[in-house]
């Protein structure tokens, strides 16, 4: 055991057991905590390994970006604050799960583990050479993920853009007209919200029969 | 001087506990948490190799980079489709079957 052994132990442990409360808590918001505990401490895993520049840009996209991401989309889904059972499957269901995910765990480490081999020297990579191998070596890959980015960013736009346009309640109105075999279809084809066409359309008869 | 056990070890705890939130988790943004800690797992072994295998391009360094910034965009869509299944249905359950 060495120094960096102890500490990366120590990483690892905090790792380990928030990533354990993340999946298994029964409270929404606490999980996404969790999560931030989680991958701070894999950012300290990194500082260890001597990958300072990963260690920030974990925190940094990781934890500044995409668990505020999560948080947003708790909030906006109306998570329930509090301990709620229904966040979870079954027992049956997470017993099952259980038993694979052990399987998982078992698999990735009798593969890897028998590669550890005896203590080695921790290279590290300077932060200046990663960034003339970023951007020399891997300059086309790394514009490229500009552009997936780019079209991230527009398909999360336009999934938005899509629901809107269908209304708040479309499916639930949709569901309602599917009795309906006039109403649905001329509803989409107008393209207008589904709860207004729905109103109008048991009225025509009646005003014709006035 | 490191061990390359612990890398090893932590990185195949997380793949495990991602698999199991997951498949446990009925709230779809729950499961993306779930997604996440496996590629963490990914990303600690990329590092935990280029820091000891002395990589040619800072390849370890470079593809974690790289795994970070797919699994933002991954979030941000999946987020979005998540946003628009919960305005379309009403909930983010992903036991019970849409209407």
């Amino acid at each position: 055991m060495t120094a960096l052994d102890v500490a990366f132990a120590a990483a690892g442990v905090v790792a380990s057991a928030s990533g354990l409360l993340a999946v298994t808590t029964r409270h929404v918001v606490h999980a996404a905590l969790w999560l931030v505990v989680c991958l701070g401490s894999v950012a300290g895993c990194y500082l260890v390994l001597g990958a300072e520049f990963v260690a920030l840009v974990q925190l940094l996209v990781y934890v500044g970006a995409v668990v505020v991401l999560v948080l947003f989309a708790l909030m906006l889904t109306r998570a329930p604050i509090g301990p709620n059972p229904d966040i979870s499957t079954s027992p049956l269901h997470r017993v099952l799960a259980a038993f694979l995910a052990a399987g998982v765990t078992t698999l990735v480490a009798a593969a890897l583990l028998p590669l550890a081999g005896p203590a080695r020297r921790r290279a590290g990579t300077a932060t200046g050479d990663l960034a003339s191998a970023l951007f020399g070596t891997w300059v086309w890959p790394f514009e490229i993920l500009s552009v997936l980015l780019l079209l991230a960013l527009v398909a999360a736009l336009a999934v938005s853009r899509m629901a809107d346009r269908q209304g708040p309640d479309a499916a639930q109105t949709l569901a309602e007209s599917a009795g309906d075999p006039v109403g649905k279809p001329l509803a989409e084809m107008a393209g207008r919200p589904t709860a207004q066409s729905a109103g109008e359309l048991p009225a025509q008869p009646a005003g014709e029969r006035a | 001087m490191i061990h390359l056990a612990g890398p090893y070890l932590l990185a195949a705890i997380l793949a495990g506990l991602g698999t199991f939130g997951i498949l446990a988790r009925r709230n779809a943004v729950l499961v993306l948490i779930g997604v996440e800690l496996v590629l963490n797992a990914a990303n600690v072994l990329l590092v935990a190799v280029g820091a000891t295998a002395g990589d040619r391009w800072a390849a370890g360094n470079v593809l974690t980079l790289f795994v970070i910034t797919i699994a933002a965009a991954e979030v941000c869509v999946a987020l979005a489709v998540v946003l628009a299944v919960f305005r379309g249905r009403g909930d983010i359950d992903l036991s019970e079957p849409g209407p």
